[in-house]
């Protein structure tokens, strides 16, 4: 009995993945959804700690191969058009949070502001944790869930959930929603972040398209 | 041999001894410690409330890593005799055993010093105690394992907390409502009329001195 109870953990690691790519497809939500309580955030963070950043001392960098590199600070980002929606979101380990309202500044309006030059192929992120990166291509950067936020669940994006200013990319698993934006490079060759160099497709489709564009991506 | 003895009532017969209480009520409290700290990393919308996130998880890191010592630590040295012993009646099955369990617990049964739904519960807690060591560690340190590991790790991670936490609560109602039982794991001592009663088998084997296997 020992080892039959053993051998259903070790089933269930390795077999996790798949039936929870089977329920993704089917229900639109991973193993997490299959428990009570399986709907709320998890908090993960690569340093163990979470890097405290004022939204008074917050600057974000945008540099790299743009006409205006800009340092922008909380009050630039709040005097930009808002956009706002309320979008899941979904964790690549199968955890799904519904219905989350989300607030910012469109990543496509930041680019068209500081003038995105030819022949830039895509944008990288950086974070104040030092630790995770990410990056786009610039048709990823472009579409119009994906954001910049500095509002999260209707109040400021607090610190574990990443702010005060944080990533979010709508259409692909959470890991592409990088936390504690310090920086956006406009750049000549998509750079796997943190995460991808970890394992996780650069392109983190939540249907799991694995090319750089996505035919279909309405799932969330 | 000499069943000449004082009156039956008034013999204690030892069930526990130190060792393997202060075992189970160092076990208890790091589960407790453990399901207390899981709940707002858990349930994410409670956390700050009393320590800063980063310390409970800590807190759970550690206690989790240590939840297996009480057990290897009672069991691994010269006062581990009663522990070994009891964790071989544990893994002692008679045939009479699986009937009665088959049958719901409605087969004659001559009770071992655990009955089946006692073993079972041991059984199962030991266990869940590999299978969310070894998860948990796949959590904390999944650079080491593969990527595609991390939702079952996740998932069984938190199948297993729900269950050992409801087979807990059923042990505690257990406990709670067999105040002979329950007093063997703060005395250690069960009186030789509950022993007839409850165990036996077990009962048998005391008297006679020695160990049947």
């Amino acid at each position: 009995m020992f080892l039959a109870v053993a051998a259903l953990g070790a089933l269930g690691v390795a077999f996790g993945n798949s039936i929870q790519n089977i329920l993704g497809n089917a229900f639109g939500s991973g193993l997490g959804g299959l428990l009570p309580g399986g709907d709320r955030f998890r908090i993960y963070s690569i340093t163990g700690s979470y890097p405290e950043i004022s939204a008074d001392k917050f600057r974000l960098n945008v540099s790299g191969r743009v006409d205006r590199p800009a340092t922008l600070t909380m009050a630039d980002l709040q005097a930009m058009p808002k956009t706002s929606f309320t979008k899941a979101f979904q964790c690549v380990t199968g955890w799904r949070v519904p219905d989350v309202h989300w607030e910012g500044v469109k990543l496509s309006d930041i680019l068209d502001s500081v003038g995105v030059q030819p022949g830039a192929v895509a944008v990288g992120f950086d974070s104040y944790d030092h630790a995770d990166s990410e990056s786009l291509t610039i048709d990823q950067a472009h579409l119009p869930d994906v954001i910049v936020a500095y509002s999260m669940l209707g109040a400021p994006v607090t610190t574990a959930h990443g702010g005060p200013v944080r990533l979010y990319v709508a259409p692909m698993f959470g890991y592409k929603s990088l936390k504690w934006l310090s920086g956006i490079r406009v750049i000549d060759k998509v750079e796997p972040g943190y995460w991808e160099q970890n394992g996780y497709p650069v392109n983190g489709w939540l249907n799991g398209t694995t090319g750089p564009t996505n035919p279909n991506p309405e799932l969330t | 041999m000499s069943l000449a003895q004082a009156p039956a009532a008034t013999m204690h017969i030892l069930r526990f001894d130190r060792v393997q209480r202060a075992a189970h009520w160092s076990n208890a409290l790091l589960f407790f410690i453990l399901m207390l700290t899981a709940i707002p990393l858990y349930f994410g919308s409670f956390f700050g409330v009393v320590l800063p996130r980063h310390l409970i998880e800590q807190i759970h890191l550690w206690t989790g890593l240590a939840l297996p010592l009480p057990i290897i630590i009672s069991l691994i040295g010269p006062w581990g005799n009663a522990m070994r012993r009891d964790v071989r009646r544990i893994n002692y099955w008679t045939r009479d055993e699986i009937r009665w369990v088959n049958t719901m617990g409605k087969s004659k049964l001559e009770a071992d010093k655990f009955n089946p739904g006692q073993k079972m519960n041991a059984i199962f807690v030991a266990a869940s105690i590999l299978v969310m060591l070894v998860t948990g560690v796949m959590l904390q340190w999944f650079r080491f394992f593969p990527v595609s590991w991390r939702p079952g790790a996740t998932f069984v991670h938190d199948v297993f907390a729900y269950l050992v936490f409801f087979v807990v609560i059923g042990h505690t109602y257990m406990a709670l409502t067999h105040r002979d039982s329950l007093r063997s794991i703060f005395k250690g001592w069960v009186s030789e009329g509950w022993a007839l009663r409850h165990a036996e088998r077990w009962m048998r084997e005391e008297k006679l001195g020695g160990e049947e296997r």
